[in-house]
């Protein structure tokens, strides 16, 4: 075995480990401000992601999720809150609301229509 | 555009770039202060501006401008009838844009493959810059074509998520880097493999870049085209809704934008119009198609005091109705939302399918490198970094996550949507695959197998009395009584085309019948014991039709025409027409039919011969309904209960699968899982057997998108090359891929054919 290849090897397995670190490592959360209407909100971007990805809200309290999607690409044109039963086309450019009152503490992904693009609300 | 007969103008215009209220709030402030503005008010919710001006002061043009200058956009000619929707014209436009790239990528890569295949063979092609040609073909193919790959890539990447694009974007990358280091410095590899500076050939890979990139074009533009006919029940349900609707304001009469329709609005609707709103007629009369709701072809007879619903079309007649219901509250809306909802959702075998899909970019870039480290260790150093590379973007290409993505949504999306053209709304994945797996149906018998109200259904006669002089008398004596069992004579009667006449003397007899005076003669209609206690002649020769008429669950009362008793009319709660051949669908899908009724066990019994159903439950009171659910269920049945929603919701909700049946357009019923628009019972059958058939197809799919990655990725990687010498070439991978998506949205269209029993 040569250098170039032990290089190789190590580089390999650094990169592997990178990628897997990078694209399931713990995200920081950013928490809803609730308004004066009593609504938690909170604006997320949509754009080959959401920004943000994981939203931290209370229980009990009416959510409002204003999503930008602010794409053409088909990957997002759909969101998908599986555990609140609740399925939005996001038209391109446009902000859609998505509003619902989260019953029970816990971790609720959501979705892109293809399940390529997450997101996390964390109900505490 | 709008325009009223006041002095001012009016206009409805589309707003974009509003993402809050405020915004809402600041472009009407703004438009207010323009001169010439005499009103403007900004709805959020439907992004659109309502403005009165007047057109000596400004103009349309300075309006959309003074909405610019805000931050926004204002779209004046985007509403109205003829106009396209935006939306669909950003679709068009993006469609259009995909074909001219994939027009170039294919002309300018075609070269470029035959370049790479000749291997050299064709003498012509073997010309000093021939690296160098590849090059230039092959650039504008990846910055042009394949812009958006990288820069969707990119995006994902800031946000650590990774996907489809991601695998195309690193593996058309690396491809198209190495080549054109390769071209433009070939001295590199050329030193660290041979050790010398003779010019021998460096291979390029190009084509791997160009020539993926065309394919996964030509994949998509397939699959776009596909899956826009996957929500085309929906969206034509959308769009039979009218852009605009003729209301009345102060006496006049004017056209506005059907979002612009208040709750309270009379709204005129002309011979052939759609209606715009959900209404209560208030004048007029006509018949209205409601098809595309109900699935109901027969138009249905509309006046004064009845409900109209958005998106049905008005047949001969013309009427006025008061709007009640507008925007999202109509029952097309709900229906729409109820169905998107649902299109969303998916069953739960689809979970593993989710849990694979949101790791699989990630796994399979680890695999991809894992790939390029294996084989630059074992193969022979002349080759080893060429081959490590080769089969580095073979398995990002072949990988599909595309397939297991499109899964199951395709075909939940086509299987709940065609179930909304039949006038089924199914709720979620989870109901679709319980629906899948049933053995028993319990159906209510009331109002659900029998037509729900009694109806005539013999007349016997003794001693060659005629018997429509008989049903004349008495269904004249009936005429004034209100009692369920009165009306069904009455209605008998005029089936039978008989003219009644009026009684006298009429008198209800508590709990035993009715005698009155018709033509002079004196008529009694009841029980035994109204015979007895009239003292009717001959009141004996009836016990034997009486006994037999019983047995078959029926209500027979006895007539008597002055003194003498003369027949038998019996009336019962007879099986709706389809109810037999519903049931016999029923049992043809294997399924196990069971008849639940609070009626005595005669009765039920009578009905359940009549109509076939395999078990009877009969005597059960309202609140036992969930129980006797509950005992099925423990025999270890899975069980559908029919019912009507509001009386059965318990039952409905007990049941693994809740069947509403007949609800109308009041279709937001939360206890069910199935929603059957109509009162049809066959919709039952039609409804668990478009579960199966979208099950299956969700399956197939899965099987067909696990499969074809379990396989491809290895093979991709190389694990065949040891024992056969196969490898896989990217170009082959990329079309595979392609053709992997297309053939699981294909097989959920397949959905589309699916055929309503109540039809064939």
């Amino acid at each position: 075995m040569d250098t170039t290849e032990i290089i190789v090897i190590l580089g390999g397995v650094g990169l592997i480990g990178l990628v897997l670190w990078y694209f399931f490592g713990e995200r920081e959360s950013v928490a809803a401000a609730v308004n004066a209407g009593g609504v938690q909100e909170i604006g997320v971007t949509v754009k080959g992601g959401y920004s943000p990805d994981v939203i931290a809200v209370k229980r009990g309290v009416p959510v409002r999720l204003n999503f930008y999607r602010d794409e053409t690409s088909s990957c997002s044109e759909q969101v998908i809150f599986s555990d609140f039963g609740i399925a939005r086309d996001l038209p391109a450019f446009k902000t859609t609301a998505i509003e619902f009152t989260p019953d029970k503490p816990g971790e609720f992904p959501f979705t892109c229509g293809m399940n390529m693009l997450h997101g996390k609300l964390v109900v505490e | 555009m709008n325009k009223v007969e006041t002095a001012d103008e009016r206009i409805d215009m589309p707003i974009t770039g509003m993402t809050c209220a405020a915004c809402a709030n600041r472009i009407e402030k703004t438009l207010a202060k323009q001169p010439g503005v005499n009103h403007a008010s900004v709805n959020f919710a439907t992004e659109t501006a309502t403005v009165n001006f007047d057109p000596a002061a400004t103009n349309i043009d300075s309006l959309v401008e003074t909405v610019r200058s805000a931050g926004y956009d204002a779209h004046p000619h985007s509403m109205g009838d003829g106009d396209e929707d935006p939306l669909e014209k950003a679709h068009a436009e993006e469609y259009a844009t995909a074909k001219r790239k994939f027009i170039v990528a294919a002309v300018l890569s075609l070269p470029v493959l035959v370049i790479a295949m000749s291997h050299g063979r064709i003498a012509a092609l073997n010309f000093a810059g021939v690296n160098w040609l590849q090059l230039i073909l092959t650039t504008p193919v990846v910055l042009y074509s394949g812009r958006h790959f990288y820069t969707g890539a990119w995006a994902a990447f800031k946000h650590r998520a990774a996907d489809m694009k991601t695998l195309i974007a690193v593996g058309t990358g690396s491809a198209f880097v190495y080549s054109v280091i390769a071209t433009v410095f070939p001295s590199w590899f050329v030193t660290s493999t041979h050790g010398g500076g003779h010019s021998v050939d460096v291979p390029v890979y190009f084509e791997a870049a160009a020539v993926i990139i065309a394919l996964i074009l030509l994949g998509n533009l397939l699959e776009s085209r596909a899956k826009g006919r996957t929500g085309e029940a929906i969206r034509k349900l959308v769009g039979l809704q009218p852009k605009t609707a003729h209301i009345l304001r102060d006496g006049v009469e004017l056209e506005v934008a059907t979002d612009a329709v208040l709750k309270g609005d009379i709204v005129v609707v002309r011979p052939g119009e759609k209606i715009a709103v959900d209404g209560v007629v208030t004048d007029g009369s006509s018949a209205v198609d409601e098809s595309m709701l109900t699935g109901e072809s027969i138009p249905v007879e509309k006046r004064a005091g009845d409900e109209v619903f958005a998106a049905t079309i008005n047949k001969t007649g013309a009427f006025h109705f008061r709007a009640t219901k507008v925007g999202k509250d109509t029952a097309l809306q709900q229906i729409v939302q109820l169905v998107r909802d649902a299109q969303g959702s998916k069953p739960p075998i689809a979970k593993l399918a989710d849990k694979i899909s949101g790791i699989f970019t990630p796994v399979v870039i680890s695999i991809a490198i894992a790939t390029f480290v294996v084989w630059f260790v074992a193969a022979s150093p002349e080759v080893r970094f060429t081959m490590a590379l080769v089969n580095f973007v073979s398995v990002l290409i072949i990988a599909c996550p595309c397939a297991l993505g499109l899964a199951t949504p395709t075909a939940i999306m086509v299987g709940t949507g065609k179930g909304a053209e039949l006038g089924i709304l199914i709720k979620g994945g989870d109901s679709l695959e319980t629906a899948h797996k049933l053995d028993t149906v319990v159906l209510d018998k009331t109002g659900t197998i029998t037509k729900g109200e009694p109806s005539l259904t013999d007349v016997v006669v003794f001693d060659g009395f005629d018997e429509s002089q008989l049903l004349r008398l008495i269904a004249s004596a009936e005429a004034s009584s209100e009692h369920p069992l009165a009306s069904a004579i009455v209605a008998g009667a005029k089936d039978w085309g008989i003219e009644l006449t009026r009684a006298e003397k009429f008198n209800a007899v508590e709990g035993r019948g009715v005698e009155a005076t018709v033509d002079g003669r004196s008529i009694l209609l009841g029980n035994e014991r109204l015979m007895q206690e009239f003292r009717v002649r001959d009141s004996s020769r009836a016990s034997d039709a009486l006994s037999s008429l019983a047995s078959e669950g029926k209500t027979p009362m006895l007539a008597a025409v002055d003194g003498t008793l003369v027949g038998i009319v019996a009336v019962a709660d007879t099986a709706k027409d389809e109810s037999k051949a519903a049931i016999a669908e029923m049992k043809r899908l294997g399924l196990s039919v069971v008849m639940m009724t609070g009626d005595n066990k005669r009765t039920a019994d009578a009905v359940a011969k009549e109509v076939g159903v395999d078990r009877v439950i009969a005597e059960v009171l309202p609140e036992g309904k969930s129980n006797e659910i509950k005992r099925l269920q423990a025999e270890g049945r899975v069980v559908g209960m029919v019912g009507d929603g509001i009386n059965d919701a318990p039952a409905l909700a007990q049941a693994d699968v809740g069947i509403a049946i007949g609800t109308g357009t009041d279709v937001a019923i939360e206890a069910s899982d199935i929603t059957l628009i109509r009162g049809d019972l066959r919709g039952v059958a039609t409804a668990i057997g478009l579960s199966k058939a979208t099950i299956r197809a969700v399956k197939q799919n899965l099987f067909w998108a696990f499969i074809y990655n379990v396989i491809g990725i290895p093979i991709a990687a190389g694990v065949l090359y040891p024992v056969f010498g196969w490898l896989l070439s990217p170009v082959i991978a990329s079309a595979a891929m392609s053709m992997s998506s297309v053939s699981v949205v294909a097989n959920s269209l397949r959905l589309r054919g699916y055929q309503d029993s109540r039809r064939a």
